[in-house]
C-alpha cells in the first residue's frame, strides 16, 4: 500500500514539474506585462521540437546533413547555423544605443554564439556522438539542454517583438494583445504542421535508462531530472525576481509601467528579459517532456499549456510561488482522482476542486488583490 | 467585361464536367490526412492512388463492355468525428460520389456511416472493426473483421499461447474502438479464465500522454499480460512507461498497432510483442506480395494493414461496380444497384484474405492474423485464426 502511495506521489511530482515549469512562464509574463501569453503552450511545443533537432544534430543524425556528406558541406552548414543563431540572439537582445552608461545586452548574444560554435566543434570532433557510452549520452544531454533553452527563448522573444510589441507601442488594449497571443499559438501549431508534415517524431533516448527503487516505487532518471529541474528553476526564478537588480526592475515595471522609464529603467529590455526567461523555461519543459513522452506532435502543447495556465491562475497568477504550487496541486489532484476513482472522472473532479478554490479565493492561493504582481 | 469573365468561369467549370462526366466514376475517400493519425490517411491515399493508376493505366474500368475512368476525391476528416460527418456530407451531396471509402477508424466511421446510410450511398470502411459501424445500416460495409471477433482471438491467444491466467487492460475510454474492443476482450478472457481474471481494467482519455497513475494500479494487480488496444501514437508511450514502472510481462495489442510508423516511434521497446491484425507483410505470398512489392517500389515503404485494407475495400467497390453490369447515370439508382451488388459479393480474393458478404450485414467473413514483432522490428506472421 505504502509502495503504491509513494509511486503515485512520484507520478504526480513528475507531471507537476511540467505544469509548474510552463505555469512559471505564464506567470512571469503576466506579472510584468499583465498579458496572458496564450502562445506559451505552443512555445513549449516549439521547445520540444528544437530539443529534437538539437539532439539529433549533435548526434549527427540530422536529416539536413547526412553523416557521410563531405566535411566542407558540414562545416558550411554549421557555420551558417551558428551565424543565424547568433544574429537572431543579438537581434532579439541588442537594442539601439540610448543613454550612455547603459548595460550592453549583446553579451548574451556573444555567449550564445560561442556556445553554438562549441557545439559545432564537439560535433566535428566526434563526427557525431554515437551514443554508445553513458558519458556520450550525458554529454549530448548537457549540450542540448542549454541550446534548447537559448533557441526557444529566441523564438519567444521574436514573437514578442513581432506580435506584441507593435501593439503595445500603439497603445492597444490588453484584450487585443491576448487575442494576438492566441493567434500566434495557432500560427505556431499549423506552421509546424505545414513545415514538418504530419508524421510524429520520436525523441531519442538521451539519458541512460536507469530506474531507481524508492521503497518499492520506481522512478527513472529522466523523471527525476524533470522534477529536479522544476525545483531548481523555481529557486532560480525566485532568486532573480527578489534578489537581483533585473528582478527589481521587473517588479517595478509590474508596479507602474509608465513611471518606470522615467526612472531610467529600460522598459523594453526588461520585457525582453522577461520573455527570455519565460520561454527558456518553456524550452526546458519541452525538452524534459519530450524525453519522458518521446512522441512529438504539433499539437502537444495545447492541452498541457492550457492546464498549466489554469494551474497558474489557481496559484495566483503573477506570483511565482503560486505558479509553482499550482502546477503541483493540479498534478496531485489529477493523479489522486485517477488512482482512487477512475480517469474518466479525473478532469471533472480535479477541475471542480480548482473551481472551488477560486470561488473561495478568487485571486488564487498566493494572489493578492491589487498589489504588485510577481 | 464582368459578364465575359463570369461566362468564362462558368465555361471553365462546366467544360470538364461535360467532357468527362459521362465516362468517369467518382469515388470519395473520407480519411485522416491530418490530425492524430495522419499515417493512416497517407497510407489510404497512397494505396488508393496506386489502384487508380493501375486501373486507369489499363484504359479504365470495364463495366458491361464500356470503359470508365476512375476519379478519386480525397477529403480530410482530421481524425475527428464531427469532421468525418462533414466530409461525408461533402462527398455525398457536394461531390456526388458513387460510393465512399472510409473513414478508417471506428470513432469516425460510426457517425459517418449514419450519414451515408441516410443518404442511401454505399460506404465501405477499410479498418473500422467496431460492430456499430455496419449495424442496421444496409448501405455500410467494411473490409475487415469485427471487434467481437478480434476480442476473442486476443483473449484466446493470451490464454493459450502466452499462458496468462490474469490480464490487465488499459484503454482510451473516450474513443469507440479501444472501448468496444476492451469490453469484448474482458468478456472473453473472463469466460476462459473465470470471473475476476481481468485484474485491472484501467482507462484514460484521448490526448493523454502520462499513464503512470493507471500503470501503477495495473502493476500492483500483477497481471500475466497487458492488453492495450491503442493507436500507434500512444503505444510507444504506454510500453515505455510500463517498462519504466517495472512491468516485465508481455504486452498484447490489436490491429491499431499495425502501422508502418509504430516501430519508428517505439524502437526496441515494442520488439517481441504480439498483436492481432489483418495481414502480415513479412513472409507474404502471391497477390499480397505483388502488392507489397509494387507499393514499396512506388512509395519506398512497406504498406501497413490500412494500406492493404484500403486497397481491398476500394477493389471490392470496383468489383461490385463491374457486377452492376451498366451505369445508368441516375445517381440514386446507381447507388442502389451498387449496394445490391456489394451485399451479394462472394469470395472476393483480396490481399488480406478471402471475403464474402452474406447479403444481410456489411461485415465480411474472413480470418485474423497474429503478428509477432521480430527483433529486427518486422511484423512477422505468427498464426492465423479463422471464424
Amino acid at each position: 500500500m505504502l509502495e503504491t502511495v509513494i509511486q503515485q506521489a512520484l507520478n504526480a511530482l513528475q507531471l507537476g514539474s511540467y505544469y509548474s515549469l510552463i505555469a512559471l512562464g505564464y506567470c512571469l509574463v503576466y506579472g510584468v506585462l499583465l498579458l496572458i501569453n496564450f502562445a506559451h503552450g505552443d512555445i513549449f511545443m516549439v521547445g520540444a521540437y528544437i530539443a529534437f533537432f538539437a539532439a539529433t544534430y549533435i548526434m549527427g543524425q540530422h536529416a539536413l546533413i547526412p553523416p557521410n556528406s563531405p566535411i566542407m558541406v558540414k562545416l558550411v552548414f554549421a557555420g551558417f547555423f551558428a551565424l543565424i543563431v547568433t544574429a537572431a540572439v543579438s537581434f532579439a537582445i541588442k537594442k539601439k544605443p540610448q543613454a550612455p552608461g547603459r548595460k550592453n545586452y549583446s553579451y548574451p548574444a556573444i555567449l550564445g554564439g560561442i556556445f553554438i560554435t562549441v557545439t559545432a566543434a564537439i560535433y566535428y570532433w566526434g563526427q557525431g556522438m554515437k551514443l554508445e557510452t553513458g558519458a556520450d549520452k550525458i554529454l549530448v544531454f548537457a549540450v542540448t539542454m542549454p541550446l534548447t533553452m537559448i533557441l526557444t527563448s529566441v523564438v519567444g522573444v521574436f514573437i514578442e517583438r513581432v506580435a506584441y510589441k507593435p501593439l503595445r507601442l500603439k497603445g492597444a488594449n490588453r484584450l487585443y494583445v491576448v487575442i494576438t497571443a492566441l493567434m500566434m499559438g495557432i500560427i505556431l501549431e499549423y506552421g509546424n504542421l505545414s513545415l514538418l508534415g504530419t508524421s510524429r517524431l520520436s525523441y531519442p533516448t538521451l539519458l541512460p535508462r536507469v530506474v531507481f527503487d524508492v521503497a518499492g516505487a520506481k522512478i527513472s532518471i529522466t523523471k527525476l531530472t524533470a522534477i529536479a529541474a522544476s525545483f531548481l528553476m523555481f529557486a532560480l526564478l525566485q532568486w532573480i525576481v527578489t534578489r537581483t537588480k533585473l528582478g527589481m526592475a521587473m517588479r517595478a515595471v509590474s508596479y507602474d509601467k509608465f513611471a518606470v522609464p522615467l526612472m531610467g529603467i529600460p522598459l523594453d529590455a526588461v520585457i525582453v528579459f522577461t520573455f527570455f526567461l519565460g520561454s527558456s523555461m518553456a524550452g526546458m519543459a519541452g525538452m524534459l517532456y519530450a524525453m519522458n513522452f518521446p512522441v512529438l506532435d504539433p499539437f502537444m502543447g495545447a492541452l498541457v499549456g492550457w492546464k498549466a495556465f489554469v494551474a497558474a491562475v489557481v496559484g495566483g497568477i503573477g506570483d511565482i510561488r503560486g505558479a509553482f504550487v499550482g502546477g503541483f496541486l493540479l498534478a496531485f489532484l489529477e493523479v489522486i482522482v485517477a488512482a482512487v476513482f477512475s480517469s474518466e472522472l479525473r478532469d471533472l473532479i480535479s477541475f471542480t476542486i480548482l473551481l472551488g478554490i477560486l470561488t473561495w479565493k478568487p485571486t488564487g492561493l498566493f494572489g493578492k488583490p491589487k498589489t504588485t504582481k510577481i | 467585361m464582368k459578364k465575359l469573365l463570369v461566362a468564362l468561369l462558368v465555361a471553365a467549370f462546366a467544360f470538364p464536367a461535360a467532357a468527362f462526366g459521362a465516362d468517369t466514376i467518382k469515388i470519395g475517400f473520407n480519411i485522416p490526412l491530418t490530425g492524430d493519425i495522419p499515417k493512416v490517411g497517407e497510407m489510404s491515399k497512397d494505396a488508393a492512388e496506386m489502384l487508380k493508376e493501375k486501373v486507369n493505366g489499363a484504359g479504365g474500368l470495364d463495366v458491361g463492355g464500356k470503359k470508365y475512368m476512375l476519379d478519386f476525391v480525397y477529403v480530410d476528416n482530421e481524425a475527428k468525428a464531427e469532421s468525418a460527418v462533414n466530409a461525408a456530407l461533402k462527398l455525398i451531396e457536394g461531390e456526388k460520389v458513387l460510393a465512399m471509402v472510409g473513414p478508417q477508424g471506428s470513432g469516425r466511421a460510426i457517425p459517418a456511416a449514419e450519414v451515408a446510410n441516410n443518404n442511401k450511398t454505399v460506404m465501405i470502411s477499410g479498418w473500422s472493426t467496431n460492430p456499430k459501424t455496419t449495424l442496421d445500416r444496409p448501405y455500410v460495409f467494411r473490409a475487415c473483421f469485427l471487434d467481437d471477433f478480434q476480442g476473442p482471438v486476443a483473449a484466446k491467444f493470451a490464454t493459450e499461447q502466452l499462458k496468462a491466467k490474469k490480464a490487465a487492460v488499459l484503454f482510451d475510454v473516450a474513443s469507440d474502438y479501444p472501448k468496444g474492443l476492451s469490453e469484448f476482450f474482458k468478456k472473453d478472457f473472463e469466460k476462459l479464465n473465470g470471473p475476476g481474471s481481468v485484474v485491472a481494467y484501467e482507462t484514460f482519455t484521448t490526448k493523454d500522454v502520462d499513464f503512470s497513475a493507471q500503470l501503477t494500479k495495473i502493476i500492483k494487480a500483477k497481471p500475466d499480460v497487458l492488453f492495450t488496444p491503442q493507436y500507434y501514437n500512444e503505444v510507444p508511450l504506454i510500453v515505455k512507461q510500463a517498462r519504466e514502472l517495472g512491468y516485465t510481462g508481455p504486452i498484447l495489442g490489436s490491429d491499431s498497432w499495425g502501422s508502418a510508423e509504430l516501430m519508428a516511434l517505439c524502437g526496441d521497446d515494442c520488439k517481441g510483442q504480439y498483436f492481432v491484425t489483418h495481414y502480415a507483410a513479412a513472409g507474404a505470398k502471391g497477390a499480397t506480395k505483388e502488392f507489397i512489392d509494387a507499393f514499396n517500389a512506388k512509395f519506398k515503404q512497406i504498406p501497413d494493414d490500412v494500406g492493404a485494407l484500403t486497397w481491398d475495400a476500394t477493389g471490392m467497390v470496383l468489383a461490385a461496380i463491374q457486377k452492376m453490369g451498366a451505369i445508368s447515370g441516375d445517381l440514386p439508382k446507381d447507388r442502389e444497384a451498387l449496394r445490391n451488388a456489394m451485399a451479394t459479393m462472394r469470395d472476393y480474393a483480396g490481399i488480406t484474405g478471402k471475403m464474402s458478404f452474406d447479403g444481410k450485414t456489411g461485415d465480411p467473413i474472413k480470418c485474423a492474423v497474429i503478428v509477432k514483432i521480430s527483433d529486427k522490428g518486422e511484423f512477422t506472421f505468427h498464426e492465423s485464426v479463422c471464424p
